[in-house]
């Protein structure tokens, strides 16, 4: 289970594991042994196996290390001195990415289990089959009177067991259809095998000529293999998409006592956010998602809200600014009133109403529901038609229309058309995953093939959220020097970028002014680097900090959001493919115009709020556009589940990855050009195999319903047209 | 034909036997991590807990 830490982390490791030893919260005392789940989506060979595993040995405090390449994770058992953090850090040294993983113990074992579960099922239902196919030639090549009864009897003893062990994933299902007054295609599957194993127990006893015993058997044995297919594809991306978790704050320190100045020591405890009331004060260390929505108190800081509003800019609060749960407090300690907790924070009314868009989204049938609409009915008409004419052809004969029914019944059963969607799927989520993106949604893929039109969030999304500097060139060596070495004294973002400028110069003194800036002393001068306001400086038109060294001129830094790999490329094909691209973004129109210009994207939106941002997705859809969204805040989940589908990056915020409908792992955004591609020849195939097993169907079943049809020609039909089909879902590229 | 008394019980033993074997390699956990064991026999060093059987015993 993956104990992924506090809003304290960052600031101070130590206070973590003192934490941890002797958790507040659960009373529980960690164990020696810690497991804890780490995705590493650029896995891919055996050198990655090693290098990672080798790696994380090497870490003090990790006992074992443990790669499933199939999965892309990592398994780490560790005692308590080592977080998750630490292992992400050490991992990104050997260049690996990792996501922390919450593996909520029950929900990983329970799919695990009935993916075994069913895989058994598969591996019965197969020894069955080949065991009846082995009689079943004997039978089909002539074998007449005792032997043909006997191997007929062997193959019922075989065949009954099977049938009722491995049938139970459709009879229940039929079951629960039936009871919903549906019918499913699991209804004419669970008719098929009841009839078809019952009619040939009674063939086989007044010596008849045809039993459907392999039939019933080779039925379950594809159809299983459709079912386990479509079960191992979306419990892959299930479980990896809802348990990447992000550093979300399940916890805040409570100020107790009296005192709310900013330095620690008064009364304070940790308790789950779940345990605030309005009212409160809490106290929030630099570093830390904010996890109420309330009013400054004491304390000034920067506030980062690009998740929120998609801000680039860190905006300055203070006494009375109002802060939001989700942003990320960055450079000082704030005292702060608590105005809404848990259920009413604007974070998670802003998720109610996602789920509330996802309903219209949960409405679109796929094309296996199309196909089984058509499909179910038909195949109860022409069966008991063919049970009707027989009876009246054959003045009553009871035995032969049975017969007949039940050979349309099974001829016409979805073996290929239980296998076209979930072969194609399978085949199609397995390229994408080695493409880094994750599908959360069965349907996801069908959607993706109908989208025309791409609507981009900026922050995050585009650009990695990360500010690079524009002018260092202009900076004297001197100064690059003075600008690290201060750079290195802050965890803003700005300050960041700016770290491996130079070599840092030697500084005294260095302090970060909570909210301002970071100065030191140089060579007995005062230098500072941070705000405009505070260095002395006029405000600029850009995202800039300035540099001050004692009286001379403040010298101003400016920045650009660094573009996410493979933007450009992205957006480049995308238009060339001729879809309609959209840049939509919370931030200020100036920077959203240089983005698009810079990215050539024709239309672009600034200053959207969260809900116009839905508005407008929701607009293009009236239009009759299929709209892709790909964004990552939280002023983006409203339109994620507005669009037609949606892609977030899995550095997304918790709320935007659950609306989405596929996850892209990877830093590098360019495999969403892929995962079009992918989706369209995907659905071009899914129907191609519809078409199939509808020709199969259009020549056996006129043979069965005239009373042509053997064993033999249905075991033929059955096998060729699952072969047919699984083969042509491998074909894509 | 007295020889099929023979073959078929034999023919289905040795189905049965391969059909025990799958299962027991199912009860081993041997299909979690296809990928990882293609990838695993090409490292040279031992591999001493191979499989991901023993670990995750007590998750479950």
């Amino acid at each position: 289970m993956a104990y992924v830490e506090t809003s304290g982390a960052m600031a101070c490791p130590g206070c973590l594991v003192a934490q941890l030893a002797n958790d507040p919260i659960t009373g529980k005392t960690a164990g020696a042994n810690e497991t804890t789940h780490l995705a590493l989506p650029s896995a891919h060979c055996a050198t990655c196996i090693q290098t990672v595993e080798r790696g994380l040995l090497t870490l003090p405090g990790v006992a074992e290390a443990r790669v499933n390449l199939s999965l892309r994770r990592v398994r780490v058992r560790h005692d308590p001195t080592v977080s998750a953090e630490q292992m992400i850090a050490h991992l990104a040294t050997h260049g690996f990415e990792a996501l922390p993983l919450d593996m909520v113990a029950l929900s990983g074992t329970e799919n695990d289990r009935q993916s075994r579960e069913l895989l058994m099922r598969l591996g019965i239902a197969f020894f069955a089959m080949m065991n009846i196919m082995l009689l079943s030639v004997a039978v089909w090549s002539g074998a007449t009177g005792v032997t043909r009864d006997m191997f007929h009897l062997l193959s019922g003893a075989i065949a009954l067991p099977t049938v009722a062990f491995a049938g139970q994933p459709f009879f229940k299902s039929a079951y629960g259809a039936l009871r919903a007054g549906r019918l499913g295609m699991d209804v004419p599957i669970s008719l098929a095998l009841i009839l078809a194993s019952s009619i040939s127990v009674y063939e086989t006893f007044h010596s008849g000529e045809k039993a459907y015993f392999d039939a019933a058997v080779m039925l379950t044995f594809f159809l299983l293999g459709g079912r386990y297919l479509d079960f191992r594809t979306r419990a892959v991306a299930r479980s990896a998409a809802q348990e990447l978790t992000a550093l979300e704050v399940p916890r805040a320190t409570r100020i107790t006592g009296t005192g709310t100045g900013t330095g620690t020591g008064t009364g304070e405890e940790i308790i789950s956010v779940s345990a605030l009331r309005v009212g409160d004060l809490v106290r929030l260390r630099p570093g830390g998602r904010i996890p109420v929505d309330g009013v400054v108190i004491s304390g000034v800081t920067e506030i980062d809200r690009a998740l929120i509003t998609g801000e680039s800019l860190p905006v300055w609060a203070g006494p009375d600014s109002t802060v939001a749960a989700g942003e990320v407090n960055l450079t000082g300690t704030l005292v702060v009133r608590v105005t809404a907790a848990g259920r009413d924070t604007s974070l998670r009314r802003m998720a109610d109403l996602v789920a509330i868009a996802e309903e219209t989204r949960n409405r679109y049938t796929s094309l296996a529901d199309r196909a089984a609409r058509i499909y179910s009915p038909l195949v109860h008409i022409l069966s008991f038609a063919s049970f009707g004419v027989w009876m009246v052809l054959t003045d009553g004969d009871l035995r032969t229309a049975i017969n007949i029914s039940a050979a349309v019944l099974i001829i016409t059963c979805p073996c290929a058309l239980g296998l076209a969607v979930p072969a194609v799927v399978t085949a199609a989520s397995g390229k994408l995953f080695r493409a880094g993106l994750l599908i959360k949604s069965g349907t996801a893929l069908e959607r993706l093939a109908e989208v025309d039109t791409v609507v981009f969030d900026k922050t995050g999304t585009l650009t990695l959220g990360f500010p690079q500097p524009t002018n260092t060139k202009t900076l004297t060596p001197e100064q690059r020097a003075l600008i690290a070495a201060l750079a290195a004294g802050s965890s803003h973002p700005l300050a960041q970028g700016l770290r491996n400028l130079a070599d840092p110069a030697a500084l005294d003194d260095l302090t970060e002014v909570a909210g301002q800036g970071i100065s030191a002393r140089w060579n007995g001068q005062q230098v500072r680097l941070g705000r405009a306001e505070w260095v002395g400086a006029a405000l600029g038109q850009q995202t800039a900090t300035w540099l001050r060294v004692a009286d001379d001129p403040p010298v101003e830094i400016t920045f650009t959001d660094q573009l996410r790999p493979g933007a450009k490329v992205l957006v480049q094909g995308l238009l060339d493919q001729g879809y309609d691209v959209h840049l939509v973004s919370g931030d200020v129109p100036a920077v959203v115009q240089d983005m698009a210009e810079r990215l050539n994207i024709p239309h672009w939106q600034a200053q959207v709020l969260p809900a116009q941002k839905a508005e407008f997705v929701t607009g293009l859809a009236e239009l009759g556009r299929r709209v892709l969204m790909v964004g990552d805040g939280l002023n983006d989940t409203g339109a994620l589940a507005a669009a037609s589908v949606s892609i977030s990056p899995a550095s997304a915020l918790d709320a935007a990855r659950v609306a989405s409908d596929i996850v892209l792992m990877g830093r590098d955004i360019a495999p969403i050009a892929a995962a079009l591609r992918i989706a369209k020849q995907a659905r071009r195939r899914i129907t191609e195999n519809f078409a199939i097993s509808g020709l199969y169907n259009i020549v056996a079943v006129p043979l069965a319903m005239v009373g042509l049809a053997t064993p033999l020609l249905a075991a033929l039909a059955m096998s060729l047209s699952s072969v047919t089909v699984s083969l042509n879902a491998l074909r894509l590229k | 034909m007295d020889i099929l008394v023979l073959l078929i019980p034999v023919s289905l033993g040795l189905g049965s036997l391969g059909l025990l074997a799958f299962l027991w390699t199912l009860k081993n956990r041997q299909y979690e991590d296809p990928a990882g064991d293609a990838a695993r026999i090409l490292n040279d060093t031992y591999d001493k807990s191979p499989g991901p059987a023993r670990a995750s015993k007590d998750e479950i």
